[in-house]
C-alpha cells in the first residue's frame, strides 16, 4: 500500500520549486554517520488484500466472545453496542479531527464534549467532569495527585482499599513511587467483600489525605459508602469513589449522592467494545469548587461575537501547554472519539434503558450464582450485595477451568494471582450478553 | 420550549440543541422486556438510586440526527487539509478501521487466559520487533496511552535506573522549543525542570548543555526533528556531555515520522525515546484521541520497562509479570490495544519503501510549502526544514493583522489553520506541517489561499480581523468561558438558547 500521491514527475516539479536537484539534498545536513545506518530492516509492503488476510489470521488466533463463553469482567465488561454507536464513531468528520483548539470550525466535537461531561455528572451524581482521561486506572492515580493538589501538605496519606481494582492499585502504587511526600496504606477487606470499616476508621488520622474505594469494588461487591464517607469527614480526608462498571450507576445510588469529593471510573463499559481492555477511556468527575484543581481537557459553554451558544475548550490555564512544568498534569488527550461512543450509547439508551440494561445485569447475575452455588463444588465467597459480578470458592479449581476450557468456556477470573488468600477463588461475571442457555451449559459443565 | 422558537426556521447552519433539550419524558429507543425481579429485591433499597435526573429520553432516529448534523460542524482530515504543525494530520487509512474491529481483535477480553489470545500476543510482540527496528531502540513497551504518558513512563524508567545506582538526582533539562508535556511529564515525576534556550539558528548547542549538566541532573528531554522542524544535529556530543556526567538521553518522538530511513534514534546516544503512533503510524486523532505513546530504551534500562512482559517461549507467547525492578503498570491491560492493531497495520501495509518514503514526501512537501510561502511571510528561521516549517506574522504586523486573525481567515478559504503561537520561542508562530499525503496540487491551493490572506491583510485588514465569516460560529468568547465557567447543561442555569 501507498498512502504517498506523487507521481515522478510531481516530485520533479516540486525539486525544481524548491531549487534543488534530489530529495537527499533536503537531508544533507543531518551527520553521515547516521543516515548511512538508517535503513530500516523489514519486509516489503503488501496489497491491501493481503493485509486483510494476514490481519485476519491473527484475529482468528483469539478466542472471541462469540465463539467462546466469557463470564469474565474485572474492569472490562461485554455489553451490548447498539449498530448506531459506531455508525456515529465511524464519521471520518469525527474521527479523523484533531483536538478541538479551533473552536469555529470543531463545534460538533466540543458539543459532543459538552453533552458528555453533562451525562457523566448525571450518571455520577457530580458538579462537574472533564472530557476523559485514559482509562480507570489512570484516573484514580489522577484522582490521588488531583487530592493531593487540594489538600494542605501535612495531609499526605493516602489510604487505598484492597479490594479496589488490582490494575488501578498498581497504577496507583507506580504514579505515587517518585513523589517523596506521598505515603500509601491499604485497607484490608472484610468477610462481606467490602471494605473493613472498622481497619479503615482505625487507621484514618489528620494526616490522612484521602480514602480510595471501589463502587462497586472489584470483587463486584455494593460497598455501603455511608459509613465510609463518615469516617473520612470526621478526620477531613477526602473520598474518592471509583466504577470500573458505570452501567451499575443506573441502578445504584450514584458516588455523589454518597459525598464523594472526586467519583472516576473506566467507561469502556457504556459502548464501547472491549478490545483487550483498550481503548476506552477514565471519566473524572468533583465538586465544583475543586474545578481549578482537575487534570486534562474541559469544555465550557459560551458565546460567539453574534451572541449564539457555542462551546470552546476552557480554563487551559491548568494545562501543560499553558502552565508546563506547573501545569495540574501533563495528560493532553481525552480518549474523545470513546468519550463520544459513550455519548452515543447513554444517549441511546436514555434513562429508562440505562436502568432497564442495569436491572437485567443484576438479575441475570443473581440467577446465576444461585445456580452456581447450588452446586456442592461452589461456595459463596463473600456475603455482600452485588451489582453483576461475584466471587466464588471453588473446590478443585484448576480442573473446573481445563473443564470448562474444552467446552469453550471461560468461566472467570481466578483471583490467585492478586490475592493468596483467594486462590481457589474465580470472579464471575454476568452480563446481558450472556443468555440463559450459557448459564445452563456452565451449570452444566461444573456438574460433571 | 416556547411556541415562538418552535416555529424559527431550523436550517442546516443553526446549532442542534442539546440532547438534554430534545425529546419527551418516557420516550426511548432502547428495547429489552424485563426479565425476573431476582437480585433487585437482594441489594438493599438504601443501595438503589430513584432516577437519573436529566438525562436524555430520545428516539433512535432523533439521536442519529443529532450526531450527523453535529458531525457538519466538524472541520477533519477527510473534509479538509490539516496542516496542523506537531500534530501529523495523515490519512487515516481505511483497512486500520475495518481490521481493528474483526471480532478476533474487537471482542477478546484482556483477563481471559493467554492461552486463546495468541494471535493478539503475536501482534504486540510484532510490532514490539517492528518498532524496536524503526527506531533503533533495544526493548520496548507499548502500556502507554499517549504520548504524554510515555513520556512520564520514561522519565519513571530513567528514575528507578539512577536510584538503583544510588541516586535519583534532581532535575532534568528541557529546551524552550519543547512540548508543554515534558516539562509537566517531568514535574510528575518529581524532578524540577531547568530550561535551556535555543540558538538563534533554531537548535540547541552542546555549550548550552554543557554549561548546566552537572550531577543533579538526571536527563535531558531532546524532541529531534525539534518542534521547529528541525534537525538537531549535536545531538550525538550533547548525549555524550550529558552520559558524561552520569545523565541519561530522553528523546521525545513526536517527530518520528520525518526520520524514518533518514536516522535511528538508537544511534543517537538516546536512551529512553517515546513514540506517538497517532502521528507516524496514522491511527485516526478522534477529536483527541486515543492514541498510544510506547516507550523504547536502550538494553541498560530494560529491566524497569512496566509489567507485563510479553515474551515467547517455543513458539508460545507468555505474560512476564515478575520483574522485580519493573517501574509496576502505567494502565490496566494491555494499553491501547485497538489503537495498537491500527499502527501494525499502517506499517506492514507500506513496508520497509513505504515507511522510508513517506517520510521523504513529507519532507519534499514541507521544503515546498516553506520555498512557496516565502513570498508572502517571514520565516522564523533559515535552515532547511525537515517535516514542519514555521512562518511569522511579522510581515502582516504593519497592517494590524495578527496570526490569530490569519488562523482564522484561513477557515474562509475552507483550510483548517496551522498550529499558532507555537513554539513559543517564536513570536507569532505559524506552524505547518503538510504531512506525505497531501498532492502538490492541494499544498498549492493552500499557498494560495495563504498569499491571499497576505494580500488582504494589505489591502483590506478588516476582513481578517473580523474573520471567520463563513463558520457555523463566528470567534467565540473564550475570555467569558473561563470567568464564569459553564461546563455542563443544568436547567437550574438557564443556559443560553
Amino acid at each position: 500500500m501507498r498512502y504517498t500521491p506523487h507521481t515522478p514527475s510531481d516530485q520533479e516539479q516540486m525539486l525544481r520549486t524548491i531549487g534543488i536537484g534530489s530529495i537527499e539534498e533536503l537531508y544533507q545536513h543531518i551527520p553521515e554517520t547516521l543516515r548511512n545506518r538508517a535503513k530500516i530492516e523489514l519486509p516489503g509492503g503488501l496489497t491491501e488484500l493481503a493485509v486483510r488476510r494476514r490481519l485476519a489470521a491473527l484475529a482468528s488466533n483469539n478466542a472471541t466472545a462469540t465463539d467462546w463463553s466469557f463470564f469474565l469482567g474485572g474492569g472490562i465488561y461485554h455489553h451490548f453496542i447498539p449498530s448506531a454507536v459506531d455508525t456515529v464513531i465511524s464519521r471520518s468528520e469525527f474521527a479523523t479531527s484533531y483536538t478541538p483548539y479551533q473552536p469555529e470550525v470543531s463545534q460538533g466535537t466540543l458539543q459532543a464534549l459538552f453533552e458528555y461531561q453533562t451525562l457523566i455528572c448525571q450518571l455520577t451524581g457530580m458538579e462537574i467532569s472533564n472530557a476523559g482521561v485514559y482509562d480507570g486506572a489512570s484516573a484514580a492515580a489522577e484522582a490521588v495527585l488531583m487530592s493531593r493538589r487540594i489538600q494542605p501538605m501535612s495531609r499526605r496519606r493516602v489510604l487505598m482499599s484492597r479490594a479496589l481494582h488490582p490494575h488501578y492499585r498498581a497504577v496507583i502504587t507506580t504514579y505515587l513511587r517518585n513523589l517523596d511526600d506521598m505515603q500509601l496504606d491499604e485497607i484490608p477487606f472484610d468477610a462481606s467483600g467490602a471494605t473493613d470499616v472498622t481497619e479503615l476508621t482505625r487507621k484514618l488520622d489528620h494526616q490522612s489525605m484521602c480514602v480510595i474505594v471501589g463502587y462497586p469494588n472489584f470483587f463486584g461487591i455494593i460497598e455501603n459508602l455511608a459509613p465510609i464517607q463518615t469516617a473520612c469527614a470526621g478526620k477531613g480526608a477526602q473520598l474518592v469513589i471509583v466504577t470500573p462498571e458505570p452501567l451499575a450507576l443506573g441502578l445504584l445510588k450514584p458516588p455523589g449522592a454518597w459525598g464523594a469529593d472526586i467519583a472516576v471510573g473506566e467507561g469502556q463499559s457504556l459502548g464501547v467494545p472491549m478490545t483487550l481492555g483498550g481503548p476506552g477511556f477514565g471519566f473524572f468527575a468533583s465538586q465544583k469548587k475543586f474545578v481549578r484543581s482537575l487534570p486534562g481537557r474541559l469544555v465550557g459553554e459560551t458565546v460567539d461575537t453574534e451572541g449564539r451558544r457555542g462551546f470552546v475548550l476552557t480554563l487551559a490555564t491548568r494545562e501543560q501547554h499553558i502552565r508546563r512544568e506547573k501545569a495540574t498534569s501533563n495528560i493532553c488527550t481525552s480518549q474523545t472519539l470513546c468519550t463520544l461512543a459513550s455519548t452515543v450509547f447513554m444517549s441511546l439508551l436514555g434513562k429508562s434503558g440505562m436502568r432497564r440494561l442495569a436491572e437485567v445485569n443484576v438479575s441475570r447475575a443473581h440467577d446465576a450464582r444461585d445456580r452456581l452455588v447450588s452446586r456442592p463444588q461452589l461456595e459463596a465467597c463473600f456475603s455482600g450485595a452485588f451489582f453483576n459480578e461475584f466471587v466464588l470458592r471453588a473446590r478443585n479449581l484448576e480442573s473446573l477451568l481445563q473443564r470448562c476450557a474444552a467446552a469453550r468456556i471461560v468461566p472467570g477470573v481466578p483471583l490467585g494471582q492478586w490475592y493468596p488468600e483467594l486462590d481457589d477463588c474465580l470472579l464471575i461475571c454476568v452480563t446481558e450478553m450472556n443468555e440463559r442457555e450459557e448459564i445452563e451449559r456452565l451449570v452444566g459443565v461444573i456438574g460433571d | 420550549m416556547s411556541e415562538s422558537s418552535a416555529i424559527k426556521p431550523q436550517s442546516e447552519a443553526s446549532a442542534p440543541r442539546l440532547l438534554f433539550e430534545s425529546g419527551s419524558p418516557g420516550r426511548s429507543s432502547f428495547y429489552w422486556p424485563a426479565e425476573s425481579e431476582k437480585g433487585q429485591t437482594t441489594i438493599p433499597g438504601e443501595f438503589l438510586r430513584e432516577d437519573i435526573p436529566g438525562f436524555p429520553e430520545l428516539g433512535e432516529l432523533e439521536v442519529l440526527r443529532h450526531f450527523t448534523r453535529l458531525s457538519h460542524r466538524n472541520f477533519a482530515i477527510e473534509s479538509q487539509f490539516y496542516p496542523l504543525g506537531s500534530c501529523t494530520m495523515k490519512y487515516n487509512p481505511k483497512v486500520n478501521e475495518v481490521v481493528a474491529r474483526l471480532p478476533g481483535f474487537a471482542q477478546i477480553h484482556p483477563l481471559a487466559p493467554i492461552e486463546i489470545l495468541q494471535g493478539a500476543m503475536e501482534l504486540l510482540y510484532d510490532l514490539e520487533r517492528i518498532l524496536i527496528e524503526i527506531s533503533g531502540m533495544d526493548c520496548i513497551s507499548l502500556q502507554p496511552s499517549a504520548g504524554a504518558q510515555g513520556e512520564l513512563t520514561g522519565l519513571m524508567l530513567i528514575r528507578a535506573c539512577l536510584t538503583e545506582k544510588g541516586n535519583p538526582r534532581k532535575k532534568i533539562i528541557v529546551p524552550d522549543t519543547a512540548h508543554g508535556t515534558n516539562p509537566a511529564s517531568s514535574t510528575l515525576c518529581g524532578y524540577d525542570v531547568v530550561q535551556i534556550s535555543s540558538t538563534a539558528r533554531g537548535v540547541i548547542d552542546t555549550a548550552t548543555v554543557a554549561k548546566v549538566m552537572d550531577e543533579d541532573v538526571a536527563a535531558i528531554m531532546i524532541t529531534n526533528p525539534n518542534t521547529l522542524g528541525l534537525f538537531e544535529r549535536d545531538i550525538e556530543a550533547i548525549a555524550a556531555v550529558v552520559h558524561q556526567k552520569g545523565g541519561l538521553v530522553y528523546l521525545d518522538g513526536a517527530n518520528l515520522n520525518a526520520l524514518m530511513g533518514v536516522a535511528k534514534p538508537g544511534h543517537m546516544g538516546v536512551d529512553v525515546l517515546h513514540m506517538n503512533l497517532h502521528k507516524t503510524f496514522s491511527t485516526p486523532h478522534g477529536g483527541g484521541g486515543p492514541g498510544a505513546g510506547p516507550v523504547a530504551v536502550k538494553e541498560g534500562l530494560s529491566e524497569y520497562l512496566p509489567v507485563p512482559r510479553i515474551v515467547k517461549q517455543n513458539d508460545k507467547f507468555e505474560l512476564l509479570e515478575d520483574c522485580p525492578k519493573s517501574i509496576g503498570r502505567v494502565r490496566s491491560f494491555f494499553g491501547n490495544f485497538g489503537i495498537l492493531v491500527r499502527a501494525y497495520t499502517y506499517i506492514i501495509s507500506l513496508g520497509r519503501e513505504g515507511l522510508e518514503e513517506s517520510s521523504r514526501m513529507a519532507l519534499l512537501n514541507a521544503n515546498y510549502i516553506r520555498k512557496k510561502l516565502e513570498k508572502g511571510y517571514q520565516i522564523a528561521y533559515g535552515e532547511p526544514c525537515m517535516h514542519e516549517c514555521i512562518f511569522t506574522d511579522r510581515l502582516q504586523h504593519k497592517y494590524g493583522v495578527n496570526t490569530l486573525d490569519i488562523a482564522k481567515r484561513l477557515l474562509d478559504y475552507g483550510f483548517h489553520p496551522p498550529t499558532i503561537y507555537f513554539p513559543l520561542v517564536v513570536s507569532g508562530a505559524l506552524m505547518i506541517e503538510p504531512t506525505e499525503t497531501e498532492t502538490p496540487e492541494m499544498l498549492d491551493a493552500f499557498v494560495e489561499a495563504m498569499l491571499a490572506i497576505a494580500q488582504e491583510a494589505k489591502e483590506n485588514p478588516d476582513v481578517v480581523k473580523n474573520a471567520p465569516h463563513s463558520t457555523p460560529v463566528k470567534r467565540l468568547d473564550e475570555a467569558r468561558a473561563a470567568r464564569k465557567p459553564i461546563l455542563r447543561w443544568d436547567p437550574g442555569q438557564g443556559g443560553a438558547e
